[in-house]
Formats: structure tokens, C-alpha cells, sequence
């Protein structure tokens, strides 16, 4: 460790929080207005870096649900009326004041998840942005996207969204419904509810409609109440694999369609011949971009043995320079746990990592004492039986496997019931094409991971779900076709 | 004379034993159970193969071996292959006829109308094997270095739950998608008329159809339907033939292993298809790589 601490210290940089002003009390947000929970009920959300509560928000129940559905349905008549290029102007009027307000809202996010703000600033607003621009040009344009000429919204879109990236999901789901003429009733995750609060604000600043967007932050009964409700046409959900079913069979038999982003176990295979440091750069944004909490991150790296050992000496080198702390510091690279619960699931797996005989290291690194927590983590001598080598740990959590020939590679990284995202390290042209053909994987990286483009597809295969979210194949889901 | 005698007797036909299609093979069904097929107006028509579970999960091993090969050949080989099929029962028309005017109470002149048209059907998709996936992929204009680009790809194993009145043409409208796109499938033909089913499946097997890309079985079609929908090697299933009450309960038994479930729908099997039915069956997979940075400013190559 000694070797690779640095010789000076960084000097805190803190981002200012003075630039958003968030409100110690908010309400759902239903046709175009903010109201209170039917119930009165209300929940608070707190900043996992610190444990401060951050804001009382109103708690969405199932007379909620179907206030909004109401508000939503009522809307649609008139949104879906409107000529696409009016819809246009409405979504890019949306993207330009996310542009406007991105560092407010990067904050913001950084402060209700606990992602560094270096993130939220370059990677979540840019992208969240850029979706929104994306679909926008798509509203008048749907006669050439390839689905028949003037082709149908659904009707009202009932959408999930998980925590990891609140605005972003927000985001891939409200464009394109927007664009496609849809109107939408979006329950933010119970421990992020803040961003998406912030967007019906953008929608009132941008003259959206009343009941085109509405916004009910709660908890997975709300969730569940929104997917069963008879006058939902559509159903789109990001999370987990285990409520991903429980949804398919909600739906089930009825014209509801449905399409779910669900779980990962990613695997990132570095070949012999791969450019090592590169590749140790693509290993640590695979799996400590948002303390791994993402659901194509590469969770599983397979490398080939010849060098296994000089790869681990690299990676552990840079996994020593990596800071954890404050992620409002623009120095910092890994930030807090999203919660209390989500940092318990992750320990425990990771427990049960070691006392299932796999071999568990982490860099030097001090925890702040209060907050959500967890190390940067690496387990070696891992196989396929192990939990951690199976189950989605959805946190910094690193699985190293080896392999000795291609088709072990394939076939280890094939070897499990997700097929959301791969990654393939290798200079051969040939081999890149020949591995990424035969792995079942919605999104392959090669030489590259986590990147992201509103142009592009991104979804599952097997258990990590159906649907694509983004580029034109991302309009299907919200078009009757 | 008895020679003259022979003659006019009228001759006794040979009647046709109809098998299960598994893994390119004519099994009876395991069960060793059989039920009767009558035409439109109740006369029997032969014994068909009343399909077990058993069966069922054969076919599925069947369809799985057979993944990889026919994933892994050339859109342009399966393309001609789906052709082969066409021409093979261009040469047996008079048998089909038949059998779809017995199976569904037609005229001659409309049973032919029926089995022309199901030819062509075959021709269509022969020629879209090599044309999907330009039409549904394609390069994403992506805002960086990176060049991306996405492509379709089978799901896997398909179940099909063939529609119950279209015997003959609804069948082959909801298998011939399912394959030209490199899946493979177990079909369940149609309960009340599954005759033109199990003779296709002779016609399959003289086509250069690998053994298990298609495997077809007859019998009750929710006693089959329900463990195929609960198989977790089942990537898919096409809820065509199954009534409401079916449908839900098969769509459910899919959420199990997030099966790919397209619902049964109104359709009229006598038009041009469009390309829902293989797009439903079809992946999306995209691949990412850095491009270099040459002819960037100042460089020259």
C-alpha cells in the first residue's frame, strides 16, 4: 500500500450546495399540481453520505394511483392529438431547461443517492439530457422509424423506476412516451424521490400539459398498485429480476404491454493479448462506477490465466488510489450506498463470499462513521458454484474467475440466468467479433464498458428482461405495433 | 376369371399411421396414447398421437440441441433451406389439399387456395431470412468515439401453440418466423385438426431442416401447452392458438423464467404478414468499440 499512497494530499473540493434549495416538504405531483398523499401519509428521504434527512415527502397509495391514472388518461386525449412537432417543442423545451438546470439537479442527486457528484455532473445530467433531445425529434417523425405509417401511443404508461439512477431512468422512460404521444404516471424509488420531484417542476416551467406527466413517489405497494390497474395500457419497469416476474404475472392476460429492465451479472473478460492498463480502467468503471450499483455492471471478470497475476497487481494498484468519501468532492470516485437496507444485502453476500472459501481484499480505506458505507471490494479464487459468482451483489463488489481458451471464456460468462451486459479486452479484431457473437448479452462492450447514448439500445436477454430502452428500437415499447 | 374377379373389387387403401415430429425423428408418443380425428362431419379420419408431458419435454431437448447449429447458420443457408420447404410441398399438393378439406370442411377449390397460399407463405419468409436483420439493425450514430452497432438475434426455443381453426396456413404462419430467424420450436398443433400438422412435419424432414429445428406434437393442446410454458428451457412462447383463460394461465407460467410471450391476437392469415411475428421472437444485441482517432486534426493517414 505504501508504494502506491500518494505523495501529496488532495485539498477538499466540495461542490457548493447553495445552488439547490430543496424544500422541507413536497407533495405527488398529479395534473399539474403538487397535493398531498390521499391518506396524508408521508415518508422521509435522507442524504446516505450523511444520514440527514433531506426532506418529508408525501407517500402515494393506491387512491393516489388512481387519481393520477385518472389525470393521465383525461390528458392523453388531447396530448396524443397534438401534431408530433408540437410534441417535439414541448420535449425540447424539457432538455433545454435540464441543460439549464443541470448542476442544481446534480446536486440534488448526488445528496438524495449518494453518488459522487463527479458523476451526476458528467455522466447522469449530460445523458439525461441528451435523451430527452434524442426522443424529441422522434415525435414528428414516427411515420419513418420503421413500425407502419402513423403509428398508435397506448394510452396511459405506468412507469417503475429504480434508485441507482433516478433522473437518467426517469429520463429513458418519459421520452420516449412522451414523443410517441403516451402520457405517463411515474413512481420514483421510495429512497430517491427527490430528482423526479424536481422534473414536475421542469414540466410546469416548460407549459406541459396538466395530467401528461404526473409523479407519485412511494413504496412498492404504490408500484404494484400503478401495474395493476385496469386503465394502464403500459407497464415499464427497471429493477430487479424478483419483482420483474411478480410484475409479468400481474399483467398477464391482459393487453397491457409490458416491457422490464431487470437484473445483471455482467461479465468483463480480459484476454492475454488485451492492453492491460486500459483494461484495468474498463474493470474499475465496470464495477465501482455508482459503487457497482448498476445493473449491467461488470460484476464478473473472467481473465485468461497466463496473466492473471499481473493483471491482479495492476488492478489492486489502482483500486488503491480510488477515493471514498464525500461525494459532493469533486476528488471523490466512489460515494456512499444508496441506504441502510442496500448496504446490509451487500455485506451480507459479500460475508457470505469469504465464508464460502473465496478469498476477499480490499484497498487501505477509511469509512466516514456515518452514512452507508462499503469498501471497494475483490474476491479471487472464486468459481462458478460460489454465491458471489451467481447472485447479483449490486454493489462494489468484484468477482475474479480465470479461463485459459476463448470458448471457456464464452462459455463461463454464458453460464448464469442473466445476459444483460458483457465486456471483451483483447487487441484481436477477430476474436472481439468471433465472443461477442456467441455471448448472450444485450449489450457487449469491447474494449470499453458502461457507455451509454441515447441512440443506442440497451436491454436484456434471458432474466434480465425484455424490451429495449433507447434509440429507435426504444419507441416500440410505447407504440401500438 | 378371377383375375377379372380382383379387378372390380374395389381395392383396399393403406391408411396412414400419423407420428409426433421429435428431433427429426417419427416417434409415437411415449404414452403410447392415441385420440381420433374426424373431419367436419364427425367421420373418422385416423388416430393422432395423444402427446404427454414427456413428449413435450423431448421435444424441448430436441429443440435445444438443435439451437446452436441453426442460430449459428448463414441467414442466406436458412433462407434456402425455408425455399426447399416450399418446393417439397409444391410436389405433395394433392395430399395437403386433402387434408386440409378434410380437416376444415373445405371445397376442393378452396382447400387448394388454402395450401397455395401456405406455400407462398414459406416463400415470403425465405426471402426475409437475410433481409431482417438489416431492417431492424443497424449502426447508432452514438456522441463519441465509439463505433456501436445493433443486431437481431433468435431468442431460443420457442414454443408455439398453433391457431385451432387455421389448420394448415395459421400453422405455417406462426412457425415460419419462429425459424426463419434462427430460432428453433416445439409446435402443438391444432387439437381438433392436426393432421396437416404431422404430414408438414414428413415434408420438414425431406427439406434439409435440421432434425429438431422443428418439433411437432398433436394432442390436447392445454395438457401439452402447460409444461412447455413452465420449461425454463423455453425461451419463448407464441400464445396463438390458446383460448383467454389458456392464455393467462400459460402467460403466467412464462413470468417464471421471463419467457418472450406474444398474446393471441385477431389475425387474418390470408394476408401479407407484416414482421411482428419475428421481431417478437428476436433479441437485440448490441456491440460498443472505441474507433481510433485517425484523420482527427493535425493527422494524416
Amino acid at each position: 500500500m505504501d508504494n502506491t499512497s500518494s505523495l501529496f494530499e488532495y485539498a477538499p473540493a466540495p461542490e457548493s450546495r447553495s445552488v439547490v434549495d430543496i424544500a422541507p416538504s413536497y407533495g405527488l405531483f398529479i395534473d399539474g399540481e403538487f397535493t398531498e398523499a390521499a391518506d396524508g401519509k408521508v415518508f422521509k428521504t435522507v442524504s446516505p453520505s450523511t444520514e440527514e434527512v433531506l426532506s418529508e415527502i408525501a407517500q402515494a397509495g393506491e387512491a393516489d394511483v388512481d387519481r393520477a391514472v385518472k389525470a393521465a388518461r383525461k390528458a392523453f386525449e388531447k396530448w396524443s392529438a397534438l401534431p408530433g412537432s408540437e410534441r417535439a417543442k414541448y420535449l425540447f423545451r424539457i432538455a433545454r431547461i435540464i441543460q439549464e438546470r443541470s448542476r442544481e439537479l446534480a446536486v440534488l442527486e448526488t445528496l438524495d443517492n449518494g453518488k459522487p457528484i463527479k458523476e451526476t455532473r458528467d455522466a447522469d445530467l449530460p445523458l439525461v439530457a441528451a435523451h430527452f433531445f434524442y426522443y424529441a425529434g422522434w415525435a414528428d417523425k414516427l411515420d419513418h422509424a420503421g413500425y407502419g405509417a402513423a403509428p398508435r401511443p397506448l394510452g396511459v404508461a405506468g412507469q417503475v423506476i429504480p434508485w441507482n439512477f433516478p433522473l437518467l431512468m426517469l429520463a429513458w422512460k418519459i421520452a420516449p412516451a412522451l414523443a410517441t404521444g403516451n402520457t405517463v404516471v411515474l413512481k420514483p424509488a421510495e429512497t430517491t424521490p427527490l430528482s423526479a420531484l424536481f422534473f414536475a417542476d421542469i414540466c410546469r416551467q416548460a407549459g406541459l400539459p396538466k395530467g401528461v406527466v404526473n409523479i407519485l413517489p412511494g413504496y412498492g405497494d404504490a408500484g404494484a398498485a400503478l401495474v395493476a390497474h385496469p386503465d394502464v395500457n403500459k407497464v415499464a419497469f427497471t429493477g430487479s429480476t424478483a419483482v420483474g416476474k411478480e410484475i409479468a404475472r400481474t399483467v398477464a392476460g391482459t393487453r397491457k404491454k409490458l416491457t422490464l429492465e431487470l437484473g445483471g451479472k455482467g461479465a468483463n473478460i480480459v484476454f492475454d493479448d488485451a492492453p492491460i492498463d486500459q483494461a484495468v480502467e474498463g474493470i474499475v468503471t465496470g464495477i465501482f462506477f455508482n459503487q457497482g450499483q448498476v445493473c449491467c455492471a461488470g460484476s464478473r471478470l473472467l481473465v485468461q490465466e497466463s496473466i492473471q497475476d499481473e493483471l491482479l497487481d495492476s488492478l489492486k494498484r489502482r483500486l488503491s488510489t480510488l477515493r471514498l468519501g464525500d461525494p459532493l468532492d469533486k476528488n471523490t470516485d466512489i460515494g456512499a450506498i444508496n441506504s441502510a437496507e442496500q448496504l446490509a444485502r451487500i455485506t451480507a453476500l459479500a460475508d457470505k463470499g469469504e465464508a464460502e472459501g473465496a478469498e476477499r481484499w480490499s484497498p487501505a480505506c477509511e469509512l466516514p462513521s456515518s452514512g452507508y458505507w462499503f469498501a471497494p471490494t475483490l474476491f479471487t479464487g472464486v468459481t462458478q458454484a460460489h454465491t458471489i459468482a451467481r447472485d447479483e451483489i449490486f454493489g462494489p463488489v468484484l468477482s475474479v474467475l480465470s479461463f485459459r481458451t476463448p470458448d471457456e471464456a464464452v462459455a463461463k460468462a454464458n453460464n448464469t440466468q442473466y445476459g444483460l451486459s458483457a465486456g471483451i479486452w483483447t487487441e484481436k479484431g477477430s476474436r472481439i467479433l468471433a465472443v461477442a457473437n456467441k455471448l448472450r448479452a444485450g449489450v457487449v462492450w469491447s474494449n470499453t464498458f458502461n457507455k451509454f447514448d441515447p441512440t443506442s439500445p440497451f436491454g436484456g436477454y434471458k432474466e434480465s428482461g425484455f424490451g429495449r430502452e433507447g434509440g429507435r428500437h426504444g419507441l416500440e415499447a410505447y407504440l401500438d405495433v | 376369371m378371377s383375375e377379372k374377379t380382383e379387378k372390380t373389387e374395389p381395392r383396399l387403401s393403406v391408411f396412414k399411421t400419423y407420428k409426433l415430429y421429435v428431433g427429426g425423428k417419427f416417434p409415437r408418443s411415449e404414452s403410447g396414447r392415441v385420440y381420433e380425428v374426424t373431419d367436419s362431419k364427425n367421420n373418422w379420419l385416423a388416430n393422432a398421437p395423444l402427446s404427454s408431458r414427456k413428449d413435450a419435454r423431448d421435444a424441448v431437448v430436441a429443440a435445444r440441441k438443435a439451437f446452436g447449429g441453426w442460430a449459428g447458420a448463414t441467414a442466406y443457408n436458412r433462407g434456402q433451406i425455408l425455399y426447399r420447404v416450399a418446393e417439397m410441398l409444391e410436389g405433395r399438393k394433392e395430399q395437403f389439399v386433402r387434408e386440409v378439406a378434410e380437416a376444415e370442411g373445405l371445397t376442393k377449390a378452396k382447400a387448394t387456395a388454402v395450401v397455395d397460399a401456405t406455400i407462398d407463405r414459406w416463400v415470403w419468409y425465405a426471402g426475409w431470412t437475410d433481409k431482417i436483420a438489416q431492417v431492424v439493425g443497424g449502426g447508432n450514430p452514438v456522441a463519441g468515439p465509439f463505433f456501436n452497432l445493433s443486431s437481431p438475434e433468435p431468442t431460443g426455443v420457442v414454443t408455439v401453440v398453433a391457431p385451432q381453426e387455421s389448420s394448415f396456413l395459421g400453422l405455417v404462419s406462426v412457425l415460419a418466423p419462429v425459424i426463419a430467424t434462427g430460432n428453433t420450436a416445439v409446435v402443438i398443433a391444432s387439437e381438433k385438426a392436426p393432421l396437416p400438422a404431422l404430414s408438414l412435419g414428413e415434408v420438414l424432414a425431406t427439406s434439409d431442416v435440421p432434425g429438431g429445428v422443428v418439433n411437432i406434437l398433436s394432442g390436447r393442446t392445454a395438457e401439452i401447452a402447460a409444461p412447455l410454458a413452465a420449461h425454463q428451457d423455453v425461451n419463448a412462447i407464441d400464445l396463438a392458438g390458446a383460448d383467454e383463460v389458456l392464455a393467462k394461465e400459460l402467460e403466467i407460467a412464462a413470468a417464471d423464467n421471463l419467457k418472450r410471450v406474444l398474446r393471441p391476437q385477431a389475425v387474418d392469415y390470408s394476408a401479407t404478414p407484416g414482421i411482428d411475428r419475428m421481431t417478437a421472437f428476436l433479441e437485440t444485441k448490441t456491440v460498443w468499440h472505441p474507433t481510433g482517432s485517425l484523420g482527427a486534426s493535425g493527422s494524416s493517414y
